[in-house]
């Protein structure tokens, strides 16, 4: 009996009834063959879905289609802008989840058809019995007059990491001291909410030490933003930031009142970097514009979205409210209150994995329970070492059917006059400790 | 559901196990595995850290776990983000925690030593900490006499934690504290240096 696998076990016993209820569900899976799962995207979330499954159930055959042969996080990839990081120690590659059994394939799905179960893609058609879409997110660049995804090969957004980080980075140290960045935050919701006013931190750590007399300015269409208080006592305390709206730091931050347009970007003028908000206009040495945000392209394509470009999703087992069989996690699921971020997608990814592997077992979904941990390093020089963070748990409301915050956990890094220079410190050694776990437990 | 339970019922009988993770029912809260999951993106998988200021978990003692999580839920131990997280678990949800992490394979962090002074942590050890973290403070002693893992555990990690002890930031039992200090008074910040280098070395 020992040697029974839980497979042979089903096919074995008179149990096997309730198995072969579950397979003639699926075309693809007849004659006893093991379930199949396809993972379309292999970022965060999806390539911890697929881990995770094959770690809960070896039985089940995993593909994940991916276009690239390697990923590089967006966490951290402010941190090769300052030149503390290469863009190298960003970068992953797959082979760790082929160790896990995951079949992995480079290339591009177009399209699910989800009456045949069949995922479409560059490469042919793989079918599943349930299918993960974790495609990210995609630009509406059409809300910004003359910035296209042409454009933003030399005004990059850098808000996918990659060769658009390693080009941004290039520019500031082309500068010249005395130079001005321009950042352009995007409109809620976007990936990584307080990724913009770290990547300002990050970039006035680097203009600091290398060029004193260079500025940032912010053009926010907010009126505020994640960790709000933190990053402009972090700003005060490192950089001379002034207030919202003042000049005279080197960072300067320009919000946006309910109901206004004042710094709702216009338009970009490529060839003089120079922006228009509804109220301001900014020429600039270097500038950032990170557009507007959308579920990745395949969601659309898919029919997974809704009609503002997200995608609904039953928060206990990330199934589609739209389609049926297909899982969505990450950035382009609408999963509040958790926020788009890498853990929450982690956290998703390995929800719908315990959710996919129940259900092909012919068992229920589980109770799922979520966590999202997210630091941001404000400076990480010798005598101001700064890292800051925010943190929940959250549960499933079996009664209201959704996702809440856990009463009492989780909140902010503390401020004022409960700051801890020694606490500081150690959260930017815990922000890569965070970075070399997160990571390993997603490709290795 | 039927279907379900005799199917755990017959496996059960046949000497297979199931993991809560796939078969939950959805009365008992989240499963040990789905808890423990969420604690990876720090801690790594399966509670082996491959970061060096986050301690592994893998192997800890179940009673080391609860007793540490539920002081960090209080307030008594120091944290930066740990009380924040620890607020949101249960008394039932942190014991599946432990039991979960108890199970885990544990493996010495792969990090750097300084051999020299290895040697005088190792003298220093014996003096003032073997009595209770017996056998050089080894995940199998610490296992069988219910205390934290020093052996092998991540140096910068450990470094923080004697700080806090040492500073009287965080509360220890009396013969710890006693013998803490004594070593501290004697040998200084060096001591503990020492310390760190041998758990570093096994």
């Amino acid at each position: 009996m020992s040697k029974f696998t839980r497979r042979n076990f089903l096919k074995a016993s008179g149990a096997a009834a309730a198995a072969a209820s579950a397979m003639s569900a699926s075309t693809f899976a007849i004659g006893g063959a093991g379930k199949k799962v396809v993972v379309v995207g292999g970022g965060m979330g999806g390539a911890t879905a697929a881990k995770y499954i094959r770690m809960m159930d070896s039985s089940i055959e995993v593909t994940l289609i991916e276009a690239n042969k390697d990923y590089y996080t967006c966490f951290m990839s402010n941190e090769v802008l300052s030149g503390v990081r290469d863009i190298d120690d960003i970068k992953f590659g797959y082979t760790g989840l082929g160790k896990h059994g995951v079949k992995v394939v480079h290339a591009m799905a177009t399209g699910i058809d989800d009456a045949k179960r069949v995922v479409k893609t560059s490469a042919g058609d793989f079918g599943y019995d349930r299918c993960i879409v974790a495609p990210g997110i995609d630009f509406k660049y059409d809300m910004i007059e003359g910035y296209d995804a042409k454009v933003a090969e030399d005004i990059p957004h850098a808000w996918k990491a990659g060769s658009q980080t390693v080009t941004l980075r290039k520019q500031l140290e082309a500068m010249k001291d005395g130079g001005t960045v321009c950042i352009c935050p995007p409109p809620n919701p976007f990936r990584c909410p307080p990724g913009p006013y770290e990547r300002a931190s990050q970039i006035a750590m680097y203009l600091k030490a290398k060029k004193p007399k260079s500025k940032i300015i912010m053009l926010d269409p907010k009126p505020k933003f994640s960790k709000f208080g933190l990053f402009q006592e972090g700003w005060t305390k490192h950089y001379g930031y002034k207030g919202q709206n003042n000049a005279g730091g080197m960072i300067e931050w320009y919000g946006t009142p309910k109901d206004s347009d004042d710094n709702v970007l216009q338009s970009v003028d490529a060839k003089t970097k120079t922006v228009v908000t509804g109220f301001n206009e900014i020429k600039a040495d270097v500038l950032n514009v990170i557009p507007a945000q959308t579920a990745g392209k395949i969601a659309k394509a898919a029919g997974l979205t809704n009609d503002k470009g997200w995608c609904p999703v039953n928060g206990k087992t990330f199934e589609s409210t739209i389609k049926k069989n297909v899982h969505v996690i990450g950035d382009a699921a609408i999963a509040s209150p958790l926020p788009k971020s890498g853990y929450a997608a982690s956290s998703e990814g390995k929800v719908a994995a315990a959710a996919i592997v129940a259900l092909l077992n012919d068992g229920k979904a589980p109770t799922p329970t979520y966590v999202n941990t997210c630091y941001s390093v404000i400076s990480e020089v010798d005598g101001a070492m700064d890292g800051i963070s925010v943190a929940m748990v959250y549960a499933w409301d079996e009664k209201s059917g959704k996702i809440i915050k856990v009463k009492g956990s989780g909140g902010l890094t503390p401020s004022g006059k409960d700051r801890d220079a020694d606490m500081r410190a150690r959260e930017v050694k815990y922000a890569h400790s965070w970075f070399e776990n997160i990571t390993a437990d997603t490709f290795g | 559901m039927k279907k379900v339970k005799a199917l755990q019922a017959a496996m059960v009988a046949c000497g297979l196990a199931l993991t809560g993770a796939v078969f939950a029912d959805g009365h008992g809260g989240p499963s040990a595995e789905a808890l423990s999951y969420s604690c990876a993106g720090c801690h790594g998988t399966n509670g082996l850290s491959s970061g060096p200021a986050s301690p592994t978990l893998a192997g800890m003692p179940k009673s080391v776990m609860i007793e540490t999580m539920q002081g960090f839920k209080s307030g008594d131990i120091p944290a930066t983000i740990m009380g924040r997280i620890a607020k949101g678990y249960t008394d039932a949800e942190i014991e599946k925690m432990g039991d979960f992490f108890a199970k885990q394979k544990f493996m010495s962090a792969q990090q750097s030593s300084d051999a020299m002074l290895a040697k005088k942590g190792a003298k220093l050890h014996d003096k003032y900490c073997e009595k209770c973290h017996s056998e050089g403070g080894s995940i199998e002693m610490a296992v069988e006499d219910e205390v934290g893992v020093l052996a092998g555990q991540w140096k910068p990690y450990l470094h923080y934690s004697l700080n806090d002890f040492v500073s009287g930031k965080r509360p220890m039992p009396k013969k710890m504290k006693k013998k803490l200090e004594t070593m501290h008074k004697k040998e200084g910040d060096a001591g503990i240096q020492a310390l760190l280098e041998f758990y570093a070395g096994k």
